[in-house]
């Protein structure tokens, strides 16, 4: 197992938050943690990126990469790990890049912090914006010139070019457009595909969910409800609150005409 | 309810057909500086039941048209009629007349509830301007109006952070409904909800648009919402309308390319991804329009004309209009499932060559 999760309690206090008994992602393998809001989706994220701390909350458990043990690992060690091996990306990719520096110079940053040289970040950042279906061009740009859809896609790029063994990726298409979305998944499956990427994909649209996850877990109130093959548990839900979420699904009504 | 194909000429302008119509959009402009946020576009809707939505992505106008259908925003050409009148031309009274009969609903029930006030004052609030009833009377009908959106009346005397994001919004249509609109303009009002709250919600407004006898424009980018509450649909691209129709139909079988690409692109329970239509690159700069069809640069069926001749919004079938040069082999290749992707030339696929597929 590439992320294993085992035992994961995150608290604000006295209040639970995430109580996940299990939750592993393997190689190549994309597992969507889906559920409504303040259900624990992105909290989880935060513990596993070794940020909860920062919003005031407590984590206990075991999160594995690759064996090692990521809550025992000290800050200095943790910054290693964190956006080189396990990589995150979020709603907003706005909020990503910072708006007055070009977007090479930000990927530049990122990818020199994690110990490439000038000329190695150059050539790695022009083949992952390529993996992206991006142009390298588009790094001479300010974030403001590029869509959404495209910034989530360099921040991907990012995660690539330091070949990221996990990718978190929070609600990444929430803020997008069904087009655009439609190309963000398309680069997150061919990470999988090509890269062999793992990808925990946390999301609240189970239509999506359903279309890109080899694996689903449904999460309630900090809890997982309900976990297997996202074909099987959005078919044949064995949870009734996994089936009420599938039945607030709205559906496209359409008739063929004549 | 349609949407008109105005053409170059303003066909509504003699205004007689504004006579039984609740809202009617005619060749509205907007412009923001050099953006053309609106160009050219006609709706119509009659007095309710009925909602007709706007589809359409980020940077489509739907939600500018929205806007100046309520007066909210200033039109550079064009004339939106409410009840017959221009609503340009209103003034004292009978703007504060519009103001109440015309109602709007956010996407974020946030921004229009105040932190500090409680749900049952939020609510009278409406009332009290618009001077529909007094401070006692109006409190008793806030009561009323949230057991009418399905909340105890006992929330009136609750605070914004102490709802759900449902039940703000909840409390947002009350406010809308309290001064009895005849039309509604809803704006993305479940785009920021749970999927189960928007579920809610989208059977709260069936039900009350029966019950009030409402009006809506309704403004989303899901394809499913419209489906489930307009009869009628506008799909909109760079401002302009690119498909209307009845809503099934325009669903079942799209008769431009986008609405085809729209919908293919939609993620659906138990639909592979496989048959997708996708799009290349982004929507083009509406400041800067690229000549021709707006849509050619992406389209997948653009021929040289398209990149030549501004298609006109025309009649392609029984209540469709399409702004498109090749409506009918779209309509003729499509099927209600998002099946197969359209042939890339019209010598590969002769009209009619593939029949409509049954809905799925």
């Amino acid at each position: 197992m590439r992320l294993a999760i085992t035992g994961l309690q995150v608290s604000f206090g006295a209040r639970r938050v995430v109580d996940v008994d299990e939750l592993h992602v393997g190689a190549a393998e994309i597992v969507g943690l889906a559920g409504e809001s303040g259900s624990g989706k992105s909290m989880t994220t935060l513990a596993v990126l070794g940020l909860a701390h920062t919003v005031g909350a407590t984590v206990r458990g075991s999160i594995t990469l690759d064996g090692t043990e990521l809550t025992e690992l000290s800050q200095r060690e943790l910054r290693e790990v964190r956006g080189r091996r396990i990589a995150a990306i979020f709603q907003s990719p706005a909020t990503a890049f910072s708006p007055v520096f070009r977007l090479g110079s930000v990927v530049h940053r990122a990818l020199r912090l994690h110990g490439m040289s000038r000329s190695e970040a150059t050539e790695a950042a022009s083949r992952a914006m390529r993996q992206v279906l991006l142009s390298p061009g588009l790094l001479d740009r300010y974030p403001s010139q590029l869509s959404g859809g495209q910034l989530q896609r360099v921040a991907i790029a990012i995660a690539l070019a330091l070949r990221a063994e996990v990718l978190l990726a929070d609600e990444p298409t929430s803020a997008l457009d069904v087009t655009v979305q439609a190309e963000v998944l398309e680069v997150l499956r061919e990470l999988r595909d090509r890269d062999g990427m793992s990808v925990l994909f946390i999301s609240h649209d189970l239509a999506v969910v359903a279309e890109l996850c080899d694996r689903v877990a449904i999460m309630r109130e900090g809890r997982i409800v309900e976990q297997g093959p996202a074909t099987r548990v959005l078919s044949a839900p064995a949870d009734p609150y996994t089936a009420d979420l599938l039945a607030a699904v709205p559906v496209i009504r359409a008739e063929a005409g004549p | 309810m349609t949407a008109a194909a105005g053409g170059r000429q303003v066909s509504a302008a003699a205004g007689g057909q504004g006579g039984t119509l609740l809202l009617d959009i005619s060749e509205l402009a907007v412009r923001f500086g050099p953006v053309r946020a609106v160009d050219g576009v006609s709706l119509q809707l009659p007095p309710g039941p009925c909602g007709l939505g706007l589809v359409g992505e980020s940077g489509s106008g739907k939600t500018t048209i929205g806007r100046a259908a309520l007066r909210l925003v200033p039109t550079s050409a064009g004339i939106v009629r409410f009840a017959g009148k221009d609503i340009a031309g209103l003034r004292g009274r009978a703007l504060q007349d519009y103001r109440r009969a015309a109602q709007i609903v956010f996407q974020d029930p946030d921004g229009v509830l105040d932190p500090r006030m409680r749900m049952g004052t939020t609510i009278a609030e409406a009332l009290v301007a618009h001077r529909m009833a007094g401070r006692r009377a109006a409190a008793e009908q806030a009561r009323d109006l949230l057991a009418e959106v399905g909340l105890d009346p006992a929330f009136a005397a609750r605070y914004p952070h102490q709802l759900s994001g449902g039940q703000r919004q909840r409390v947002s249509i009350a406010r809308a409904l309290s001064v009895r609109p005849r039309l509604l303009v809803l704006d993305e009002p479940t785009s920021a909800l749970d999927v189960r709250a928007q579920a809610a919600i989208l059977a709260l407004v069936g039900r009350l648009r029966a019950q009030r006898n409402l009006a809506y424009l309704l403004i989303t980018h899901n394809l499913a919402i419209v489906s489930e509450l307009c009869e009628q649909t506008a799909v909109l691209y760079l401002g302009r309308v690119a498909e209307s129709g009845p809503t099934g139909a325009l669903l079942g079988r799209p008769a431009h390319p986008y609405t085809r690409a729209l919908r293919s692109a939609v993620p659906e329970l138990g639909n592979s991804p496989a048959a997708r239509v996708v799009l290349p690159g982004e929507p083009p700069d509406a400041a800067n329009p690229p000549p021709g069809c707006v849509f050619h640069p992406r389209c997948p069926l653009a021929v040289d004309r398209c990149r030549a001749e501004v298609p006109v919004l025309r009649p392609v079938a029984a209540g469709r209009l399409a702004a498109c040069h090749r409506a009918e082999e779209v309509l003729a290749t499509s099927s209600a499932s998002p099946g197969p992707a359209p042939a890339s030339t019209a010598e590969d696929s002769p009209p009619g060559s593939t029949a409509a597929a049954p809905p799925a």
